[in-house]
């Protein structure tokens, strides 16, 4: 789209308009990674690795810099030791999805769900969500277009109490996946993350035998305050993953970049959407790609 | 948290200097090189960042320090000050119709908050004794017209429906002819979230607005934004022509650079606030609180406005 050819019509132009490799060059690259929400610490890390690599290999054509600095980014997100895929070989398994208020953690159960029914796995969906308007009746719309089953209390109801629902009924129907919806919470409510503590507290004490992934939802929108809710949110309930959403907008979510390499959340699924089907596999190729083109 | 150190980064960047009466260049390049990263950590676009800081050395440089201020502090005065100008005035209010009803139309992208909003102006205007009129534009997202209807029960505000199987323009140009029927003096349209990208969504958009003529054309915007956010205000505002912007959870501890990338590329005022998921949780919005909460140096601040 125009956009993104803006991006790569721009970085062509950069490259191209340097004889040389100099300051000002490092500077434009900068800008780019910046204006994709890397972040300004993140973003002089790479610039720095980037420096000392032109240094050491005594690189000078400047149009070579860009396959560098791509190569740069996937160490740094390589370097943690998390896994880009999700845990689902082993049954049954528990998915429970968490986040700041309106990031998509209700959309991308939906398209979950879906990609499990289509691997022919049976699937409960419970509706931890008590507190939005129609959150509830949100959910269930979605249970019916992926036909997972649903587990839901009314409106108001205590979560961990639909979550432990969940969890009975997906051991009674024997179950392949739970996936747990939640409500949307700003980091810095402490009584909404004791809340959360205690749903998770549930999932475990109630499904020890149960595989767990804990997803923390992340708009690609958001900017730097995403390193701030994945550090409250681990804190509370232990991550697994993240699920990078709305990437089908111009925002590249560059801010994963410091959640995989320094708080080692590796990115597992990404929304470019709002249909059933509008969820991918996190690739780091693509990823990188996109931040550049 | 990298903010809260800003002033004590330029304290001891620039604590050292003594006061020596006016600025040199040096004294602002330094204190303003730290300036640049704490607003790019704060979310501020890129372009804006530049320009700002630009600005700001050019008054910086042979200002004069004022004796209880340290070099440092000085530039923060500045910084401050020019800040709170780009932010601009205090709005909180709306655009109402001479004759009415007015009609305000929510848009933006999706799950900035434009429901939720929604209730929240109709409670506000209701404790005004307005007759406010919701309408649920949103016939795309599973149980948005639900959602809706449980806002508007909660705040007391009745909420127009056509159900998910007619198109927002039908619906839009219906909703004001019931509200003209039933004295509803204030009607808020609720729209589906879009990407500025899609093109299919946006012209809906245009269609709405040409429909309707509203008096309002409020951009619901996520304080939680990151750089991204003055390509979806330009575009907003290029096809729509938008006359405001909403800050949402602002309740939560994002220093809300976007406010300011915003204001630079519209130059629309930011009108409310939303600080909570509760309906009456809106709030004017504060041009020099925001600036300071960007800066992350709120206890500087007030020494500075003591000085
Ligand atoms: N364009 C796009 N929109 C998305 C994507 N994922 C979700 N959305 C939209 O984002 C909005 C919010 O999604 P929800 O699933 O309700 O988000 P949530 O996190 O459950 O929200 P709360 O429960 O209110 O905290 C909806 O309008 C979704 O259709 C995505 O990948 N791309
Ligand atoms: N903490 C907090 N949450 C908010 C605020 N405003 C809205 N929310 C929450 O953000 C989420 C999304 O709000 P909605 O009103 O559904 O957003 P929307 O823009 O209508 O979303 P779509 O219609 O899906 O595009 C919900 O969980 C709201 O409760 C706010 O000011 N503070
Ligand atoms: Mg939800
Ligand atoms: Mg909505």
């Amino acid at each position: 789209d125009k956009t993104r050819k803006g991006m790569t019509d721009k970085i062509d132009a950069i490259l191209r308009s340097y004889g040389k490799i100099d300051e000002e060059l490092f500077d434009d690259l900068e800008e780019i990674l910046v204006t994709a929400d890397v972040g300004i610490n993140t973003t002089m890390e790479i610039i720095d690795r980037l420096k000392n690599r032109v240094k050491e290999e005594k690189i000078s054509e400047p149009d070579k810099v860009r396959e560098l600095l791509k190569e740069e980014i996937k160490k740094i997100m390589e370097e943690s030791e998390g896994d880009n895929k999700l845990k689902i070989g082993s049954s049954p398994t528990v998915i429970l999805m968490v986040g700041v208020n309106g990031v998509g953690k209700t959309t991308t159960i939906g398209k979950l769900s879906y990609n499990f029914k289509k691997q022919g796995k049976k699937v409960i969906i419970a509706a931890g969500d008590t507190f939005r308007a129609a959150a509830i009746e949100q959910l269930e719309e979605w249970s019916n277009r992926s036909g997972a089953d649903f587990v839901k209390h009314s409106e108001g109801a205590d979560p961990a109490a639909v979550i432990f629902d969940g969890i009975q009924a997906a051991k009674a129907r024997k179950a392949d996946v739970l996936i747990c919806d939640t409500a949307g919470r700003l980091h810095n409510k402490k009584n909404l993350m004791n809340e959360l503590s205690k749903i998770f507290r549930v999932v475990n004490s109630e499904f020890p035998e149960a595989e767990k992934e804990v997803l923390l939802v992340l708009d690609a929108t958001t900017g730097q305050n995403a390193i701030s809710q994945a550090k409250v949110f681990k804190e509370v309930c232990d991550i697994t993953g993240v699920v990078l959403t709305k990437l089908d907008g111009t925002a590249k979510g560059g801010v994963v970049i410091a959640l995989q390499s320094e708080l080692g959340l590796p990115v597992k699924l990404v929304g470019i959407g709002e249909k059933i089907d509008d969820l991918q596999e996190f690739n780091v190729e693509d990823f990188v790609e996109a931040i550049f083109d | 948290m990298v903010f809260e150190s800003l002033s004590e980064k330029l304290q001891n960047a620039l604590g050292k200097l003594r006061s020596k009466g006016k600025l040199t260049e040096k004294d602002v390049d330094t204190a303003l090189r730290e300036v640049r990263l704490a607003l790019l950590e704060a979310d501020v676009n890129f372009r804006v960042v530049k320009d700002f800081v630009k600005r700001v050395k050019e008054r910086a440089i042979g200002s004069e320090v004022m004796e209880s201020l340290t070099p440092g502090q000085q530039v923060i005065k500045i910084v401050n000050e020019e800040l709170t100008i780009l932010m601009g005035e205090r709005e909180s209010k709306l655009n109402i119709a001479s004759t009415p009803p007015t009609i305000i139309l929510m848009c933006g992208l999706q799950g900035a908050g434009k429901t939720t909003t929604a209730g929240k102006l109709a409670n506000n205007l209701l404790k005004q004794n307005k007759r406010p009129l919701l309408v649920a534009c949103d016939i795309y997202r599973p149980a948005a017209i639900k959602q809706l209807e449980v806002v508007g029960e909660r705040v007391g505000v009745p909420v127009f429906t056509m159900g998910d199987r007619n198109n927002p323009v039908d619906i839009a140009k219906a909703a004001i002819e019931y509200g003209k029927k039933n004295n509803n003096d204030i009607i808020i349209i609720d729209t589906a979230g879009r990407l500025h990208i899609d093109d299919d969504l946006m012209e809906e958009l245009e269609n709405i607005y040409s429909a309707v003529n509203p008096h309002e054309v409020l951009l619901v915007v996520d304080a939680m934004t990151g750089q991204d956010a003055v390509n979806v205000a330009e575009t907003f505002n290029d096809r729509l022509e938008i006359t405001g912007v909403i800050l949402t959870k602002l309740d939560g501890d994002a220093r809300g650079g976007a406010a300011l990338s915003i204001r630079s590329v519209t130059k629309k005022p930011i009108k409310f606030v939303g600080m909570g998921e509760k309906l009456d949780q809106l709030e004017p919005f504060h041009p020099d609180r925001m600036a300071s909460r960007i800066l992350g140096m709120g206890d500087v601040l007030s020494l500075i406005e003591k000085a």
